[in-house]
């Protein structure tokens, strides 16, 4: 399929590899809702799945390592016109970027969040992340993992979050609703996507993957929290994808009047002669 | 004349504001005002003071003698009963101990009979406006703004209660007002509002915390968003985001929040986003001395970040020059796409000033953006090749069809992550060509005292006051002295030095840090060596006092 977000650029990702699947269900995504290219911007960080905004037509702000998340509130508050959209590792996200993670749910501001979680370093070459499991061996924990791995959906839930969703890389039709969903929800919307690294992580295989995840039934009430921390600890033998949680909340940029009620910060005349009156303050 | 009041006493004690408040009755009366504050990092106890001099003539330092020591506590006349002049004079509560000289006043007593014991110290107000022989009314309007109109009556009451205590001593003339009294970080907030900023970010660090706070206090009003972010990197990150968007955005911190934005400010140089930056410095390393001053971060602003990109760091000199020059970092961030580093510190920052009001109708701002007919139908490339090095910059959003994306990997003109050897020179020689442009950009150190003297001083940011009041004495009893104050100082400014070093027998390097930075600096940007230095890194300002003795001592 071509579509205006399509770019001919080569990837560096393998083939195979759950990148593939997730920029494919990304462009479809952004095509049904109808979005224009020069509407979205991708921030990114570093890694092999923040490597998303050169496959892609769309503004992009590939920034550093673990710090995808602030250029895309700066982004959003200077012009609140632009969909702005997260896409990055589990290990820029959860490892290098974690405090950013926490307090910008704290914020939510309107941002999607499209974390590649494969459960490890790719592009560093097999390291573990902040969601390998325990126990697993790595190309640096030679003895195995030592450190228990962070569940994001329980952490976002308890900080707040009002969207709060898994998807998995090998179901497509259903990442691209989970996208178009979190994309279109007022606030920032977490969509953890498991994804298989076909190098470096020999344990969460496409079959390993493929064999646990199950939809969440249609009578699920994602507006139950309790429910919601239930489903979201539900990491073993079963894995549930969908909309765990979902609820309208007042986002941050809402709370500026001149935001909410004005043109983006962008559009506003500058005049020096507007700050003349706070002199008046030192007189 | 030329006269000084302290005011000391425990954190907490209300010292602040009773010195703001005193400051801007002397201000209104017509004076010239320093004022300089020592405070500890502690929110009770302690020792703080203020100094407030003033006078008919225009002011650049405090000094270090005082002809009123305002007491809050008996710790405070044990501190600094060397400071008073033979004739001056200590006013302290009746219940404070020391000995017979002091003016013991019921301060305390007149309070809880006005039913506010927080009063005390507009009494004590009263009364060394008294002792100077000024005017109630002045004083009166400036409590209003100060304390608010609910405790100005309370206030006010006191303030004439304290003005009968006494008998005055001098007979000062009140004179024509035609200034603002301003400190440092209000004159960068003001600098950053008048160019159009319309993001501010932050981490609260003192001395920095100033400017957080000024533009929080003018945010709705002026449309600004200004916010407290989780830390300093996600400070320059999200500064770097919103101005990609299109704001003038920037972020400001001292010494430590500083070293954590280091490696965004690589992404600014990288990505070629404009930006400003403000370090406000205070003595390191590590947490140093949170609330004191020092300028010691001089070579870690000119290199910090990884890898070789252009950027331009200016020190500001006093308020007037930090409002412009703030001001200007915008437009120079937004004409290279580089990061501007703007540089003050805690004697600047907290230190207020009288100045004649700035002129709003000297700032332009200047966006260097482009339009639609400016890429002429082309696909956009981010990082086209010029040959300048500056790429026309377009907003995200802003033409349809058209996206513009930033990258911190080499890259190509559109912005794509790319491995190719020669497109990584191309890059290189691009970001670097601006930094010849930069050079062009840049003013040459002030000149302060004497042209082509035989004895040349040389200087950098807020030292700027206590050298000039130095210079001027010297050379007022026939020295021949004369100062460089650099405010820009990279890429560094060559010529003017170059001119007057031909003539200096001596050079003489004034610097509030222990290793002589600038000195180096000249070395190795002019090839100039001083033949001393004086320097002062005990986290205290240097006075024009300490300087003008200190060059006597080498002249
Ligand atoms: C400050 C910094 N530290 C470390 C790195 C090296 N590094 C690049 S990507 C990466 C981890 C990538 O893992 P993840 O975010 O999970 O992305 P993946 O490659 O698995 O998609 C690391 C450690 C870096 N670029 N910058
Ligand atoms: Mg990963």
């Amino acid at each position: 399929m071509t579509c205006q977000f399509e770019l001919s650029n080569e990837t560096a990702w393998c083939p195979g590899c759950g990148n593939h699947m997730i920029r494919t269900a990304l462009k479809q995504a952004l095509e049904e809702l109808g979005l224009e290219p020069h509407e979205v911007v991708i921030c990114s960080g570093i890694g092999q799945a923040a490597k998303m905004p050169h496959y892609i037509k769309v503004n992009g702000f590939n920034g550093l390592h673990g710090r995808a998340l602030p250029p895309a509130v700066g982004i959003k508050l200077a012009n609140k016109n632009l969909k702005v959209i997260v896409e990055s590792g589990d290990g820029d996200t959860y490892g290098e970027g974690g405090n950013h993670f926490i307090h910008t749910i704290r914020r939510n501001i309107d941002i999607a969040h499209f974390v590649h979680d494969n459960q490890v370093y790719g592009l560093t070459k097999g390291q573990a992340s902040p969601t390998t499991a325990m126990g697993q061996k790595t190309t640096l924990q030679l003895d195995g993992v030592k450190v228990s791995p962070l569940n994001p959906l329980v952490l976002a839930l308890s900080l707040g979050a009002g969207f709060v969703a898994r998807g998995f890389a090998g179901d497509i039709p259903h990442l691209v609703e989970l996208m178009k969903s979190a994309i279109t929800y007022r606030g920032y919307a977490l969509v953890d996507i498991l994804q298989p690294c076909v190098v470096w992580n020999r344990v969460n295989t496409f079959a390993w993957y493929k064999n646990r995840v199950y939809h969440l039934p249609e009578d699920y009430d994602y507006t139950d929290k309790e429910q919601a921390f239930k489903k979201a600890m539900e990491f073993g033998d079963r894995i549930p994808i969908g909309i765990i949680y979902k609820v309208e909340k007042e986002t941050y940029e809402d709370q500026f009047d001149f935001i909410k009620n004005g043109p983006p910060l962008v559009d506003l005349e500058l005049n020096p002669k507007d700050a003349e009156k706070l002199m008046e303050n030192f007189m | 004349m030329d006269y000084s009041v302290l005011v000391g006493g425990e954190a907490g004690q209300g010292m602040d504001t009773s010195a703001h408040l005193l400051a801007l009755i002397l201000k209104r009366s017509g004076f010239h005002v320093f004022t300089r504050s020592d405070y500890m990092s502690r929110i009770r106890g302690g020792h703080n003071f203020i100094q407030i001099r003033f006078s008919e003539k225009p002011l650049y330092t405090f000094s270090e003698k005082v002809d009123v020591i305002f007491a809050l506590n008996e710790e405070t006349i044990k501190l600094h009963a060397g400071r008073l002049k033979p004739n001056g004079v200590v006013i302290a509560d009746e219940k404070t101990g020391g000995d017979e000289g002091i003016l013991h006043l019921p301060l305390a007593r007149t309070a809880k009979e006005l039913g506010n014991s927080r009063v005390a110290n507009t009494a004590g107000l009263g009364a060394i406006l008294k002792y100077f022989g000024l005017p109630l009314e002045i004083a009166e309007n400036a409590v209003i703004k100060i304390l608010g109109k609910e405790l100005s009556d309370v206030n006010i009451k006191a303030l004439r209660a304290g003005y009968e205590m006494i008998e005055p001593k001098y007979n000062l003339k009140v004179r024509e007002d035609e200034h603002v009294l301003i400190n440092g970080n209000q004159a960068v907030g003001l600098g950053a509002i008048a160019a159009g900023c319309k993001f501010y970010c932050g981490y609260p660090m003192t001395p920095s915390t100033g400017i957080l706070t000024f533009m929080a206090s003018h945010a709705n009003e002026m449309k600004i968003v200004v916010d407290q972010v989780e830390d300093e990197v996600a400070a320059l990150n999200m500064a770097l985001g919103a101005s990609y968007a299109g704001v003038r955005a920037m972020t400001g911190s001292s010494g430590g929040g500083f070293a954590l934005m280091v490696e965004a400010l690589s992404l600014a140089g990288m990505i070629e986003v404009p930006v400003v930056l403000i370090n406000v410095q205070r003595p390191g390393p590590a947490t140093g001395f949170p609330t004191r001053t020092e300028q010691g971060d001089l070579r870690f602003m000119i290199h910090a970040g990884h890898g070789e990109f252009p950027r331009m760091v200016i020190a500001l000199r006093d308020p007037e020059d930090a409002f412009y020059q703030t001001a200007r970092a915008f437009n120079i961030a937004e004409k290279y796409q580089v990061p501007v580093l703007l540089m003050s510190d805690q004697h600047l920052a907290d230190s207020m000033t009288t100045k004649k009001p700035f002129d709003f109708g000297r700032i332009k701002i200047e966006r260097h953006i482009a339009g639609e007919e400016d890429i002429a139908g082309e696909s956009y490339r981010r990082y086209k090749f010029t040959e300048s090095g500056v790429s026309p910059r377009i907003l995200p959003g802003k033409i349809p069809g058209q996206v513009v994306l930033v990258d911190s990997d080499e890259h190509d003109e559109e912005g794509h992550i790319t491995e190719s050897d020669e497109i990584r020179r191309k890059m290189v020689n691009k970001r670097l060509r601006k930094f010849e442009l930069l050079k062009k950009e840049v003013e040459e150190p002030w000149l302060i005292g004497r042209e082509k003297p035989e004895n040349l001083v040389i200087c950098w940011g807020s030292t700027y006051g206590a050298v000039r009041e130095a210079v001027e004495r010297l050379n007022e009893e026939g020295a021949s002295v004369g100062a460089l104050v650099f405010g820009d100082i990279w890429p560094f400014p060559t010529k003017k030095l170059l001119e007057e070093a031909r003539f200096a027998k001596k050079i003489i390097d004034v610097e509030q840090n222990a290793t002589g930075q600038l000195e180096s600096l000249i070395r190795e940007q002019a090839l100039l060596q001083a033949t001393h230095k004086i320097l002062k890194y005990d986290g205290r300002p240097f006075s024009g006092e300490e300087v003008y003795l200190r060059l006597k001592e080498v002249l």
